[in-house]
């Protein structure tokens, strides 16, 4: 397994958000074909780590290093590292009104790809083979995008999106939240099927049952801005019936030695 | 990666070809060019070389008299509007002696014009007809044989004058009389080109009439007037864009537009304009709507100095409806003082106004609007919607509602917002890889597609290319 290339690495993270330090020091490696989840209660700073990465400018990383495939990432603005394989699956997709996502998808293509046509060519059938996969209506494509969308339909046009875009690393902030539990298994089938078998993927989420059906390499804890644990699946599964206080205590325990 | 410096290298030209991009300008090869400033002598000189009837002069001298009386609108952007020097514009220029008959008549230079306006390919795909306006006279006109068959008549208004004086004369300034406004007098002094169209009764003419207008000498006030009748129960869709070039002192356009539905008929106009960045844009556009009959203006404004515009319908049958649909962009230094005007006369009737509004750069745009429904006109609908979008702190956008409902049992429904493009919608869309101008301009294309998709393709994908020049030509 480790003799698999490093596909997107991060090295002790710092991000502050108006002026306050949130991640305090996270790193992380994953290679090829490997599914991350990244657990921790709300407020430890796993959405905040997600979305400095995609390049929100809302979140300044004051210290620290980033790769994707070797390329290193914090220069680069949010387009650039869009370009070269990243995507953020929003917790809270926004709406454009007057965008269809059919429109929307074009247009991401075709800059994506500086306007080569060709990656259009295909544009209509592989789309309605992805709303079949992901079971969402077909007259979606004519909606603008997330206008009145509920809350699990933004979380499937994100999955949506994600397929068509063909990203490289995948950081799905709490693309389970707010899904019942048909959606959770459409959705989470999604992942499975439309996720690059080549790239990484990192779920950030609070639970762990969407875990039960996208199954993790490895799972990391997180705490007040850092990585406090990391281990198998299993740690999920101890997550699951304990809560989060148990690691809590032993942290604190840890810091008091 | 080649589209990318494409494009990069266009943002860069802009300012300085943009002249030759849409502002490209023939030698000023004129047959006859009189001389700048307005007097007794022009307005006689106009009506003589056009060999009008004596009532048509004498319309223009009086509504010259008219013009001299009035003094300026005391509102709206004063300062700009005196800045104007009546003086220094030519009122009349006549670019070739006769016009042309077929495409083959007209001159070289011109078609070269219009072949950079794309007017011919757009003929090829959906004309009925073609009026372009080029300088003050019409110099190629064509439509249809089967329209011509079927009675409809879609002339050039000095034509239209020449081989329907009893139309002209029965409808010409009823709607819109010289003494409305000091720039509708102006017209109705000088007018000179314009549309001419007549639909007879209960025909439908399926495909849209359009023409293309266009200024070309500098200091060069263009005063088309444009004439429409919609007899009872007929159907019609009117269309015209402009682009004008650029020049470096002021040029004055100053339309009159008169609509009549009759009753049960139907009339939709639309408008693109885009106007070079010097120029004065007074129009004053007017419809009457008879019983049952539906007018519909579909209204764009990009570019010029100063634009004011404020559609009108007047519902004066019961039943009567009318809707005014527009859009507004306000670029650095431009004040966009649009909106509309629904006067309510007979019970049943209902408007609806849709306003969308965008400045940029420090530009400025206004909606005024008027809603007036009279005691008698009972049981009307009136719906006004504006929608501003500011992209920049600089950039401003004011509303001047009014409302002035004197009947009972009106539903009235108002809608008033403001909007700045949010920077959580531009990280989301980069997100995805769009870079942020193209992220901006996703989000504006947006915000103004309920007026897009009520324009044919071909005009909808020139408005957005349109605002896609104006959103590169300025940085910052």
């Amino acid at each position: 397994m480790n003799e698999k290339k490093v596909i997107f690495a991060f090295k002790d993270i710092h991000i502050e958000v108006e002026g306050k330090e949130v991640v305090k020091g996270v790193s992380l490696e994953m290679r090829e074909g490997e599914k991350h989840a990244l657990m921790g209660p709300n407020g430890s700073g796993k959405s905040s780590l997600a979305n400095a990465l995609a390049g929100h400018p809302n979140y300044t990383i004051t210290r620290g290093e980033a790769f994707i495939n070797g390329k290193s990432l914090l220069e680069m603005d949010a387009t650039e590292r869009a370009r070269a394989g990243l995507f953020l699956a929003f917790q809270y997709p926004l709406a454009i009104p007057g965008v269809t996502v059919a429109n929307f998808l074009r247009s991401a293509l075709k800059s994506k790809y500086n306007g080569d046509e060709n990656i259009l060519r295909e544009f209509r059938k592989e789309l309605n083979e992805k709303f079949q996969a992901l079971d969402i209506d077909k007259v979606f494509a004519t909606r603008y995008l997330n206008d009145g969308f509920s809350g699990g339909e933004k979380k499937r046009i994100e999955i949506l999106q994600m397929a068509m875009l063909k990203p490289q690393v995948c950081l799905l902030d709490e693309t389970d939240s707010g899904l019942d539990i048909d959606a959770l298994r459409i959705v989470s089938k999604g992942i499975n099927e439309f996720a690059p078998k080549d790239g990484a993927v990192l779920l950030v989420t609070h639970y762990q049952r969407m875990l039960n059906y996208v199954k993790p390499d490895k799972v990391h804890v997180m705490m007040a801005g850092q990585i406090v644990r990391s281990g198998g699946p299993e740690l999920a599964l101890q997550l699951e019936e304990q809560g989060y206080d148990w690691i809590e205590k032993e942290v604190m325990k840890a810091v008091e030695v | 990666m080649e589209e990318t410096k494409n494009k990069n290298t266009q943002v860069l030209d802009i300012g300085e070809n943009y002249a030759e991009k849409y502002g490209f300008r023939d030698p000023e090869e004129y047959f006859h060019k009189g001389a700048k400033g307005i007097s007794h002598e022009v307005v006689e000189m106009i009506s003589r070389m056009k060999k009008e009837p004596d009532w048509m002069r004498d319309f223009r001298h009086k509504a010259l008299d008219i013009f001299y009386a009035k003094p300026m609108p005391k509102w709206g952007n004063t300062e700009l509007l005196n800045s104007i020097n009546f003086a220094d514009i030519y009122y009349y220029i006549k670019p070739i002696e006769a016009q042309g008959k077929s495409w083959d008549d007209v001159p070289e230079y011109i078609k070269k014009t219009f072949d950079r306006l794309g007017i011919p390919e757009a003929e090829r795909k959906f004309l009925a007809g073609v009026t372009a306006q080029y300088e003050s006279e019409v110099v190629y006109h064509s439509f249809k044989e089967d329209l011509e068959k079927q009675g409809v008549i879609f002339l050039d208004m000095d034509s239209g004058l020449r081989e329907h004086e009893d139309i002209v004369k029965k409808y010409f300034a009823t709607v819109i009389p010289p003494n409305d406004n000091k720039f509708a007098a102006l017209n109705s002094a000088v007018w000179s080109g314009g549309s001419f169209i007549y639909v007879p009764p209960g025909l439908d003419v399926k495909i849209p009439l359009q023409a293309y207008f266009r200024i070309n000498a500098e200091n060069m006030g263009q005063f088309e007037r444009t004439l429409i009748i919609a007899d009872k129960g007929s159907r019609v869709h009117y269309i015209e864009g402009c682009t004008a070039p650029v020049y470096s002192t002021n040029s004055l356009h100053s339309a009159v537009v008169e609509l009549l539905a009759l009753e049960g008929a139907y009339i939709r106009y639309t408008t693109i304009q885009n106007w070079a960045h010097n120029i004065f844009n007074l129009v004053t556009k007017r419809a009457v709507a008879h019983k049952n009959a539906t007018v519909e203006w579909v209204d764009g404004n990009i570019g010029s100095r100063l634009t004011m515009k404020f559609p009108a319908v007047y519902l004066v049958g019961e039943g009567a409806k009318g809707e005014i649909l527009s859009i507004a962009f306000a670029g650095n230094g431009q004040h966009q003082d649009a909106g509309a005007k629904a006067i309510h006369a007979a019970p049943n009737t209902s408007s609806r106004i849709t306003s969308k509004s965008i400045s940029k750069g420090g530009g400025r745009a206004s909606y005024r609007g008027l809603v007036k429904v009279y005691p008698h006109a009972t049981k009307s609908k009136v719906s006004v919607e504006c929608d501003a979008l500011l992209i920049d702190g600089a950039s401003r956008s004011d509303t001047y509602p009014t409302m002035e409902i004197d009947a009972d049992e009106v539903r009235i429904e108002h809608e008033a917002r403001v909007s700045k493009v949010a920077e959580e919608q531009i990280f989301y869309l980069t997100s995805r890889g769009l870079t942020e101008d193209e992220a901006r301009l996703l989000i504006i294309n947006g915000f103004i597609e309920p007026f897009t998709k009520e324009l044919p393709m071909e005009y909808a994908v020139e408005l957005n290319r349109l605002i896609e020049l104006e959103m590169e030509g300025s940085v910052g």
